[in-house]
């Protein structure tokens, strides 16, 4: 029997019997539709990340503590560890030890509640020099950023993160007001534009010069060198640079603390590489889970194929004595059995695979809870999904049709 | 009588041949050392009852079973011990069977279930199937059904469509188990009347198992078993009595 007349018989076998066949095809649509589904919400969370975090700019090294440090400094009770001071990020700015390393933009951190008038926040502070909005790709909207200055003079100044200028003034003009964060009083010298949706997002935050930071909120002690930075943002030279900068910053900071050839590292260095290869390694996971999930699914839709392909062939025993005993091989009846299911699963393949493009596609933007769902479609899933649909037809159909082949045909003629 | 050049090699040729089955721990011989030869052109009646070895013996005239031992030799071709496949080639090529039950596939039309034989032998395309469909209905006289189905036929009309699938392939031999089995008195005529003008006209080779004795009669030869043997192997003389004992009209052959 060729390939066309196969198809076509086991297209009216399928076709005689609808309703069973569309329950069965069911099985195999819901399996595809949640894999592709699935797919393109883990697929689209995956792209979301990675370009919120690309828009920080993929030149941007981070410097933090090391691990070593950070327990050390959890067990002391304090904020910040010693570590990384700011000589370390005065240091990196040297050309001629880091010819890779472009901005360097230490800071601090401190929290507390900033107050105007009878309004108040709680905002997470950041001390900064003039480097960090570069650094941070950050904008001013208005006013003017913390300058060298600032940092020189430990001013009492500050600029606002959108949020927080909403909270605290809301259509007001906020600059040149003098609010209150803790207990100390900070002239309010610019406001940064609102950065939603971006990962790191400064919106609630509040930036100082980051001696005002070391010496006026964290009571910090000694000489500015000393000053104890909890982070380092180092910008490349340009995207190529990255590794180079990378090497250069290793070398220095290893220098300048002492550390032995068979002493690891008491920093950090984390490039927006890593970060990205760390989200996309962790949103693989879940892409896999999520497809995983799908995927039993099919395997269960599959199973339901097994059972009424096996049903058909007792039911079809006469059918099949007959067409053995007018000359068809065991082969004959094989394929066509097989062809039968690879038939259903790859029909509920296919219309699995409309359905889940078309989830997919109007989901795109949905928002659940406030959070925007996006979604991306990926040709090559909808194929994969197609291939193990059919391979599930083959897998789930090869047993019936092996046992329909095997019937002996007297006794097939027989059956009643 | 009929006028077709008989060939050198007979249609059908068993030597010794038996056919045992276990049943638990007995050994049943179903066929107990038959020799038995039919010449092309022949038209024959086994009959026997139940048990006798005559659904064995059709079921291995009919390459659906293989002889435990001895030879079967049909058109010449030694069928004994050939494989599955080189089975249902022979059966696809050299032979025409016609049930009792008529076994017409129940959804397909009348044209659909005769071009069946021809689609499991890759030379037919489409076109060619179902003119040879249309003309093996036109010469079992059902030029009016080529679209119904089954159900929508009669008894004498479904085994007439039986029939047409036994020819389309205008095999040597056509085999029939008692094709008048579920059928009134009439239609049985119509259809052994179809059989005979197949013999006559055709040249057919015809071999009918059947336990109505009047149908026997109606053949040129009748071969009687019992307990997987031959008790009797005579040739009928005179053929034209039960036949129009079986209230025949010859519509059925026009």
């Amino acid at each position: 029997m060729n390939a066309a007349l196969l198809l076509s018989t086991a297209l009216s076998s399928i076709g005689a019997n609808k309703l069973r066949a569309g329950l069965t095809l069911l099985g195999i649509v819901i399996g595809v539709s949640s894999v592709i589904a699935m797919m393109a919400v883990g697929r689209g969370a995956q792209v979301s990340v990675t370009s919120r975090i690309s828009d920080l700019g993929t030149d941007l090294i981070t410097v933090r503590p090391g691990a070593q440090a950070l327990r050390f400094a959890f067990f002391g009770g304090g904020g910040n560890s010693d570590v990384l001071s700011l000589a370390d990020a005065l240091a990196l700015q040297d050309d001629i030890f880091a010819p890779g390393v472009r901005l360097v933009a230490p800071e601090n951190s401190f929290s507390g509640a900033a107050a105007f008038g009878s309004q108040n926040t709680f905002v997470s502070g950041v001390g900064v020099t003039a480097e960090y909005l570069e650094a941070r790709n950050l904008k001013i909207a208005s006013g003017r950023n913390i300058s060298n200055a600032d940092v020189q003079n430990t001013s009492n100044v500050v600029v606002l993160g959108s949020e927080t200028s909403e909270t605290l003034f809301a259509q007001r003009n906020p600059i040149g007001a003098t609010i209150k964060i803790s207990v100390r009083e900070f002239t309010v010298v610019g406001v940064m534009e609102s950065q939603e949706g971006t990962i790191f997002n400064p919106d609630g935050s509040v930036l100082i010069p980051i001696t005002t930071a070391h010496y006026r909120m964290n009571n910090g002690k000694g000489l500015v060198d000393s000053i104890s930075v909890s982070s380092i943002s180092v910008l490349a030279t340009s995207e190529s640079t990255v590794d180079d900068a990378r090497t250069d910053i290793s070398t220095v900071l290893r220098l300048r603390h002492e550390l032995g050839v068979d002493e690891d590292d008491d920093f950090l260095i984390t490039t927006q590489q890593d970060t990205i290869e760390t989200l996309e390694g962790t949103q693989g996971t879940f892409v896999i889970l999520l497809g995983s999930i799908a995927g039993i699914s099919l395997l269960v839709g599959g199973i339901g194929v097994m059972n009424i392909m096996l049903v058909s062939v007792t039911e079809r025993t006469r059918e099949i004595g007959i067409r053995r005993a007018v000359g068809a091989k065991r082969r004959d009846i094989l394929l066509q059995f097989v062809a039968e299911a690879v038939l259903m699963t790859f029909g509920g393949g296919i219309l699995g695979v409309l359905i889940g493009w078309t989830v997919a596609y109007f989901g795109d933007g949905a928002s659940v809870d406030g959070d925007i769902i996006e979604t991306v479609i990926e040709t090559h899933i909808a194929f994969i999904a197609l291939a193990v649909s059919v391979a599930v037809g083959l897998f789930f159909g090869i047993y019936p049709a092996v046992r329909a082949a095997s019937l002996n045909p007297i006794e097939a003629l027989r059956h009643e | 009588m009929t006028t077709n050049v008989v060939n050198s090699a007979p249609v059908i040729e068993l030597t010794e041949v038996t056919r045992e089955f276990q049943i638990g721990t007995h050994v049943v011989r179903a066929l107990d050392g038959i020799n038995l030869t039919i010449e092309q052109g022949e038209m024959v009646a086994i009959i026997g009852p139940s048990g006798s070895g005559k659904s064995t013996l059709m079921n291995t005239l009919g390459c659906l079973d293989q002889p435990s031992s001895g030879s079967f030799v049909l058109n010449g071709q030694d069928v004994s011990g050939l494989s599955d496949n080189q089975l249902a080639e022979t059966r696809s090529r050299q032979l025409g069977f016609v049930f009792q039950s008529y076994n017409l596939l129940p959804r397909e039309t009348a044209l659909s279930n005769v071009e069946l034989p021809l689609k499991y032998s890759g030379e037919y395309s489409g076109k060619d199937r179902r003119a040879a469909a249309r003309t093996a209905l036109d010469r079992v006289g059902l030029s009016e059904r080529y679209d119904h189905r089954p159900m929508q036929m009669s008894g004498g009309e479904q085994q007439r469509v039986g029939i047409a699938r036994a020819l389309v392939k205008n095999p040597e031999l056509i085999l029939a188990d008692e094709p008048t089995g579920n059928l009134d008195t009439k239609s049985s005529g119509e259809v052994i009347e179809m059989l005979r003008s197949l013999n006559e006209v055709d040249g057919k080779t015809i071999v009918v198992v059947t336990h109505d004795p009047e149908v026997a009669e109606a053949m040129k030869r009748v071969i009687a078993f019992r307990d997987g043997r031959i008790v009797e192997d005579r040739l009928v003389t005179n053929r034209a009595t039960p036949i129009t004992n079986l209230n025949v009209e010859t519509e059925a052959s026009e």
